[in-house]
C-alpha cells in the first residue's frame, strides 16, 4: 500500500494535526510497514463471524446529582474569564 | 520496613510497630534519596500524603478496622486521575493539569486507608511498551539502568522493584501491567474487563483499558485488587457485583488443568525466556496441576487486530484534547481550528501522533471494512477460541514477552518491532480476560523473566490461588536487584 503525501495530508486533516516534514516522512514509512502487517487479517475467513459486543454497558438511573462547581472546571482552562472558556472567534 | 510485604506492613502498623506517619516519611525519604535514579515518579505528593497519614492513624487509633492495607503507601500511574494532584499522562499536552475529581480506583485507595505518595512515569498516554515515549524521559530498569523498565506502566513496576513503593496501580490495554512486571521482576494483575471501574482512567482504548495492581507478590496484589474492584455507578461497563474477596488457603493445584500454547514457544521467543517459563509450568505440575499443550494459531493475528482497534479507539478518545477546556494551548494559533491543530501538534509526541494517524486511517471511508471491521471480526474469533479453551483448561500459561528488558533506545526507532513485543499479551485484552504476571527466573544477562497465567472472565480467584502456590514454592519474587544473597539462594538456571 502506498502511503503518499496526499493520503498523509488527508489523515492530518481527519486527525486535526499538522505534522512536521520529518514527522511526515517517519510516519508514512512506519505506516507503510505497519499496514502491510495489518493487511494480513484478510487471510482470516471471518465474514460470517458475528461481531460480539465488546462489553456489557449497564446504564445507571437517570437521576439528578450536583454537578461540578464552574470555577473548579475552569481552573484547568488555558484561557478563561470568570465564567467561561475563551477561544478565538468561531465566526468572522 | 522496606523488606516486608504490603500486608505485613499494614499488620505492623496495626500492632503499633510503626506509625502511619513513620512509614510515610520513610518512603518519602527513600524516594527522594534515590534522586530519581530510575525516573519512576513524575509527582511526589508528600504534604498531602503526610496529612492523609495523620488522618488514617487517627482512624486506626480509634479502633476502626479499615482494611488489610490500611496505612500502606501506594502510588498511581499518571493516567489515573487524582483530585488536586497533577495528572499528566507523561505528556506535554497535560502538563499542569490538576483533576477536579478522583478516579474511582483512587477514591477506593483512600477509603481503604492507603496513603497516596504520588504519580508514576509511563509511556505518553500509555502508548508504548518501554516507558521511553513519555515527555518526562525514560524509566530505567533497577536491574540494569541501561535497560528499559517495560511499559507502559514502567514507572509503577520499576518503583516497586526499586523498593520505592510497596504497591502501585498501573493500567493494561495490551500488556502494560504484565510486561513491565516481567521486565522488573515484580507481580502484576490485569483484571477481567469490567472488574475495576475505569472512571477517571484517562482513556486510551476504552474497550481494552483496565486498571490493575502491581506489587511484590500475588498476595499483596490480591489485597489491592479487592480494594479497587467492584461495581461503580460512574462506569456502566464495570459489572462485577461485589469486590473480589480472596480467601482460599488451599496449598494444592490438584485438579487444575493448565494449557500451554505450543506455538508460543517458537523461534521468536528467546531461549532463556522459554526455558524459564517451561520451568515455571513444571513447578506448578509438582503442586498437582495437570499440564497439556495445545496450538493457538490465531495468535499470529492478535497483534494486528489489537493495533487496529486500539489506534481506532485512541484516535477518537484523544479528539478531546483541543486546547480549550484543559491541557496545552499553542500560542501560534489565530483561529479556532488552528487552536485545535497547533495545540495537538505541539502537545502530542511522535508515538501518539502515529497512533492517531493510524486510527484515522483504519476508520476512514474506503479502509474501514478492510481494517477496522476485519479486526472486530478477528477479535470475535479470538474470543470464541478462548471460550472453547476454557472449556478444557482452568488456566493458560504463557510467556509475557519474547525477550527480557532490552537496552534503552534499542527498539524505539522501529515501531513494528516494538508492537510485535506485545504478541503474548494483547489477545488477553481483546478477549477481556484476567491474567497475572509473575517472576520466574533470569536470563544470561541476569535480567528478570516473567510468565503469565490467563483465566476465564472473572476467574481471578483461580489465578491468584495458582500464583500464591507458585510463590510459596519458589523464591524468584523475593529477588531484589541489589541483593545477591537471595538471588544465589534461588540458584541460576
Amino acid at each position: 500500500m502506498l502511503i503518499d503525501e496526499k493520503l498523509i495530508a488527508y489523515l492530518e486533516d481527519l486527525s486535526y494535526l499538522y505534522l512536521t516534514d520529518n514527522e511526515k516522512i517517519r510516519i508514512a514509512g512506519d505506516m507503510e510497514k505497519i499496514l502491510e502487517g495489518m493487511a494480513r487479517l484478510s487471510e482470516l475467513g471471518t465474514d460470517d463471524i458475528p461481531v460480539k459486543p465488546q462489553c456489557i454497558n449497564e446504564l445507571r438511573k437517570d437521576t439528578v446529582t450536583p454537578s461540578f462547581d464552574r470555577n473548579l472546571i475552569l481552573r484547568n482552562a488555558p484561557e478563561k474569564n470568570n465564567e467561561m472558556f475563551i477561544s478565538p472567534k468561531v465566526q468572522e | 520496613m522496606f523488606d516486608i510485604t504490603a500486608l505485613e506492613l499494614s499488620k505492623a502498623i496495626k500492632n503499633k510497630k510503626y506509625s502511619v506517619t513513620e512509614v510515610t516519611e520513610a518512603y518519602i525519604e527513600k524516594i527522594r534519596g534515590n534522586n530519581n535514579k530510575y525516573n519512576t515518579f513524575i509527582t511526589i505528593s508528600a504534604d498531602r500524603a503526610l496529612r492523609q497519614a495523620e488522618a488514617v492513624q487517627k482512624r486506626i487509633d480509634s479502633g476502626e478496622n479499615i482494611s488489610a492495607l490500611a496505612g500502606v503507601p501506594v502510588s498511581l500511574k499518571d493516567n489515573i486521575s487524582t483530585l488536586d494532584i497533577e495528572t499528566t499522562c507523561a505528556s506535554k499536552m497535560l502538563k499542569g493539569y490538576v483533576p477536579v475529581y478522583n478516579a474511582t480506583a483512587a477514591d477506593r485507595l483512600e477509603q481503604a486507608g492507603m496513603i497516596v505518595l504520588g504519580k508514576m512515569n509511563m509511556d505518553e498516554f500509555a502508548m508504548g511498551g518501554s516507558s521511553e515515549t513519555g515527555a518526562l524521559g525514560t524509566v530505567k530498569n533497577p536491574w540494569d539502568i541501561n535497560r528499559v523498565a517495560g511499559g507502559s506502566s514502567g514507572g509503577s513496576a520499576a518503583g516497586v522493584a526499586a523498593g520505592e513503593i510497596p504497591l502501585s496501580l498501573g493500567s493494561d490495554t495490551g500488556g502494560s501491567i504484565r510486561q513491565p512486571c516481567s521486565f522488573c521482576s515484580v507481580t502484576g494483575i490485569k483484571p477481567t474487563y469490567g472488574a475495576v471501574s475505569r472512571y477517571g482512567l484517562i482513556a486510551y482504548a476504552s474497550s481494552l483499558d483496565q486498571i490493575g495492581p502491581i506489587g511484590k507478590n500475588a498476595d499483596d496484589c490480591a489485597a489491592l485488587l479487592s480494594v479497587i474492584s467492584g461495581k461503580d455507578g460512574m462506569d456502566g461497563t464495570c459489572t462485577l457485583e461485589k469486590p473480589f474477596d480472596f480467601k482460599s488457603e488451599t496449598q494444592t493445584q490438584k485438579g487444575i488443568r493448565i494449557g500451554i500454547p505450543r506455538n508460543y514457544f517458537n523461534k521468536e521467543l528467546d531461549d532463556d525466556v522459554g526455558n524459564a517459563v517451561i520451568n515455571a509450568a513444571k513447578e506448578l505440575e509438582k503442586t498437582g496441576a495437570e499440564l497439556e499443550e495445545f496450538d493457538m494459531p490465531l495468535m499470529d493475528y492478535a497483534v494486528e487486530a489489537y493495533y487496529i482497534i486500539a489506534c481506532a479507539e485512541a484516535s477518537s478518545n484523544l479528539s478531546r484534547y483541543d486546547g480549550i477546556k484543559y491541557g496545552y494551548r499553542s500560542q501560534k494559533a489565530q483561529t479556532l481550528p488552528e487552536v485545535y491543530r497547533f495545540s495537538r501538534s505541539e502537545g502530542f509526541g511522535l508515538e501518539v501522533k502515529r497512533r492517531i494517524m493510524l486510527g484515522s486511517f483504519v476508520l476512514s471511508s474506503g479502509y474501514y471494512d478492510a481494517f477496522y471491521k476485519k479486526a472486530l471480526h478477528a477479535r470475535s474469533l479470538i474470543k470464541n477460541a478462548y471460550d472453547s479453551l476454557f472449556g478444557r483448561y482452568d488456566i493458560i500459561l504463557s510467556p509475557v514477552a519474547p525477550t527480557t528488558a532490552y537496552k534503552i533506545g534499542e527498539n524505539i526507532s522501529d515501531p513494528l518491532k516494538m508492537y510485535m513485543g506485545d504478541i503474548y499479551t494483547v489477545s488477553v485484552n481483546l478477549a477481556g480476560l484476567p491474567a497475572i504476571s509473575l517472576p520466574c527466573g533470569f536470563d544470561r544477562n541476569k535480567m528478570p523473566v516473567g510468565f503469565q497465567l490467563i483465566g476465564a472472565a472473572f476467574s481471578e480467584n483461580t489465578l491468584i490461588n495458582a500464583a500464591r502456590i507458585y510463590q510459596l514454592n519458589t523464591e524468584w519474587h523475593k529477588n531484589k536487584f541489589n541483593t545477591k544473597q537471595v538471588y544465589k539462594k534461588c540458584g541460576n538456571r
